[in-house]
């Protein structure tokens, strides 16, 4: 890891009147219309709202997948907004962690190359690659499923190959987006489980989009988004 | 990077054997024809050239009678056996002069029969169409003069009338010569154009014009010159001479005409070479057709791969490391079609060259050239799908489906 300089009172991201606008004109669609948020770091941050509320926007926004329209996002001491669309990609590369709803493994490629695909654009030699995609596939508790391909997977293991891969490069900030939604309760409790110990014990920060009370219950805080805007920003008690 | 960008476009390429053979299939095709064209027609060439070379490079024909232009010719008047000795008199650099005429006779011998080109002429012709003796021997002087009922014939004849066999000192019987066999010629096989050179009965001059032309006319005169002189200087020297000869004012066209054999064989390959440029092109644009395929197909393996084009960049890949991905893979296919095309080529090649009786010549260059323009057609085509897939919204692209 690239060591940075950690002082307390600087947030690890903030948000200043962030907003998001598509389209223009008439068609206009304010999808943000001014969002102020800091996380810190080792936070586990989970982002509620109903659908259309912009929590997937302000989700693309914090990963550095997408722009604001206006505001300021600073991500430790680098302002995004003036990130050229290839700064912003290293930014991910180097730093984000992302795991998404619908796994997005590739198919047809071993759960082993999955959790590899990272560490290559990180140019990583391969036998270190190898180690630390292994050295991952067993933090998940995936040890002896490496040459499966997604197809030959369950959900829930799939999953964890996605976990895998998204902490492979140790992030500082791991982005899920509604990581248990397309599992049962069983498998989804095993997932918030594992991001849990991710969070407590690598003291990995977590930022999770879900709209199962259950799931945001693991988070020590819970932001809820309403039309854009942050409704509700509570301290959860330490989660579960 | 570039070691596993390379791996992982093999690998791309290997999911899907069937479609990535079609899709090179059409620079396989191009780049073989290519090479095929330019192949074949190099060994044409190459042919012509020997065939050329073989008739005797610094050969003059002359020739009674000009055509001036569409239906209109001069008189036609024969030489005569003086013209040939003036000619060989008088010009200079002039190594062998041959008066020749000719006639298509049927030979007889025994009960075989078999229609012949026969020439009378001296023993100069041979060495005029550079021609050499197998066995036997040449006309000697008094038979040249005297009219002897001599002949040397080629290969053809042997084979024609006697099976083959030994035939020195037998009678073959000419309309109403009977003739004794004295020589036999090594064997020249096709002329540039076509015609059996083998296929020939010489007998002296003076015993063609008495015993079957019956006048004292000669049909041509083919002399060979000096190497190393400039054939040119000899043709004017010689239309000088024969104007003269011929009585001919200033005012009149010549009555003869003078050809020269590197005109001939420059002409001819020439047109060998013409026509392999034209097929080659013709190829050269089925190359392009196979690149447009390889760009039909890489668009069609963008879109279907938009989803992982989408995680790729999520997880942090640059736009030009997925810009590279595709141009690699489009580049790996239609190199690897022009390996085909090339493996493919040199067996069409060689079996071609066999049928046609052409002689292979490997061109090492318009093989390298293929293979770089194939690789260079990958790069070209595949280059808008690349840049398609590094362009693309790496959110939109994980929504695809």
């Amino acid at each position: 890891m690239i060591e940075r300089g950690e002082t307390d009172n600087q947030p690890l991201i903030e948000l200043r009147g962030i907003t998001k606008v598509y389209g223009t004109g008439q068609a206009a669609m304010h999808a943000l219309r001014g969002i102020d948020l800091r996380i810190d770091k080792s936070e586990f941050v989970a982002v509620m709202g109903p659908s259309g509320s912009g929590k997937s926007t302000c989700m693309n926004i914090l990963g550095c997948l997408d722009t604001a329209t206006a505001g300021d996002y600073m991500f430790e001491s680098i302002e995004v907004g003036k990130l050229t669309r290839n700064q912003r990609t290293r930014l991910r590369r180097f730093y984000l962690g992302f795991v998404f709803q619908g796994f997005n493994l590739l198919n047809r490629t071993s759960a082993l190359e999955n959790v590899e695909l990272p560490l290559i654009y990180r140019s990583v030699p391969f036998h270190e690659r190898r180690k630390l995609a292994l050295q991952s596939l067993e933090t998940v508790g995936l040890n002896g499923w490496e040459s499966h391909t997604p197809g030959e997977l369950s959900g829930g293991q799939q999953q964890r190959v996605a976990i895998a891969r998204a902490i492979v490069t140790r992030p500082t900030v791991l982005f899920a987006d509604e990581p248990t939604g397309n599992l049962d309760t069983a498998r989804s409790h095993e997932i918030m489980d594992l991001i849990t110990n991710l969070n407590r014990n690598q003291g990995v920060t977590v930022v999770m989009v879900t709209h199962e009370r259950d799931m945001a219950a693991y988070a020590k805080r819970v932001i809820h988004f309403l039309d854009g805007l942050v409704e509700s920003d509570k301290l959860n008690g330490g989660g579960k | 990077m570039l070691w596993n960008t390379l791996l992982l476009a093999i690998r791309e390429i290997r999911r899907n054997v069937m479609r990535s053979f079609l899709t090179i299939l059409g620079i396989v095709i191009g780049v073989a024809a290519v090479i095929i064209m330019v192949t074949i027609g190099g060994g044409a060439t190459l042919q012509v050239k020997q065939q050329i070379a073989s008739m005797g490079s610094n050969l003059l024909m002359v020739t009674p009678g000009k055509r001036l232009g569409p239906g209109q010719s001069t008189s036609n008047i024969p030489f005569k056996i003086t013209d040939a000795e003036a000619i060989a008199r008088d010009v200079n650099s002039i190594k062998a002069v041959a008066p020749v005429s000719t006639q298509s006779i049927k030979a007889i011998f025994g009960n075989q029969n078999w229609s012949t080109q026969v020439t009378g002429s001296n023993n100069e012709y041979l060495q005029v169409t550079n021609r050499s003796i197998r066995s036997g021997r040449l006309f000697t002087d008094s038979e040249s003069r005297g009219g002897a009922a001599v002949c040397i014939v080629g290969e053809t004849v042997v084979k024609k009338l006697f099976g083959g066999q030994e035939i020195l000192g037998e009678k073959i019987r000419l309309q109403k010569l009977s003739c004794e066999v004295i020589g036999i010629l090594v064997g020249k096989g096709q002329s540039t154009m076509g015609s059996d050179q083998d296929d020939i009965v010489v007998i002296p001059l003076s015993t063609y014009q008495r015993r079957i032309a019956g006048n004292q006319d000669v049909g041509m005169i083919q002399l060979s010159v000096h190497e190393n002189i400039e054939t040119e200087k000899v043709k004017q020297a010689i239309v000088h001479l024969l104007r003269e000869r011929r009585h001919l004012s200033p005012s009149d066209d010549d009555n003869f005409n003078v050809m020269d054999m590197k005109e001939i064989a420059q002409m001819l390959t020439g047109t060998t070479q013409m026509m392999t440029a034209l097929l080659s092109a013709v190829a050269a644009v089925s190359l392009l057709v196979g690149g447009i395929g390889i760009m039909n197909i890489m668009l069609v393996s963008v879109t279907e791969r938009t989803r992982e084009i989408g995680i790729r960049l999520a997880i942090g890949a640059l736009e030009r490391e997925v810009l590279l991905q595709f141009l690699v893979e489009a580049v790996v296919l239609s190199s690897f079609g022009g390996l085909i095309g090339i493996a493919l080529a040199l067996l069409v090649s060689v079996w071609l060259a066999e049928v046609m009786q052409v002689p292979f010549v490997f061109n090492a260059t318009i093989v390298l050239l293929a293979f770089l323009f194939s690789a260079a057609v990958g790069i070209l085509f595949g280059y808008f799908p690349a840049m398609k897939a590094a362009r693309l919204d790496p959110i939109e692209a994980l929504r695809h489906e």
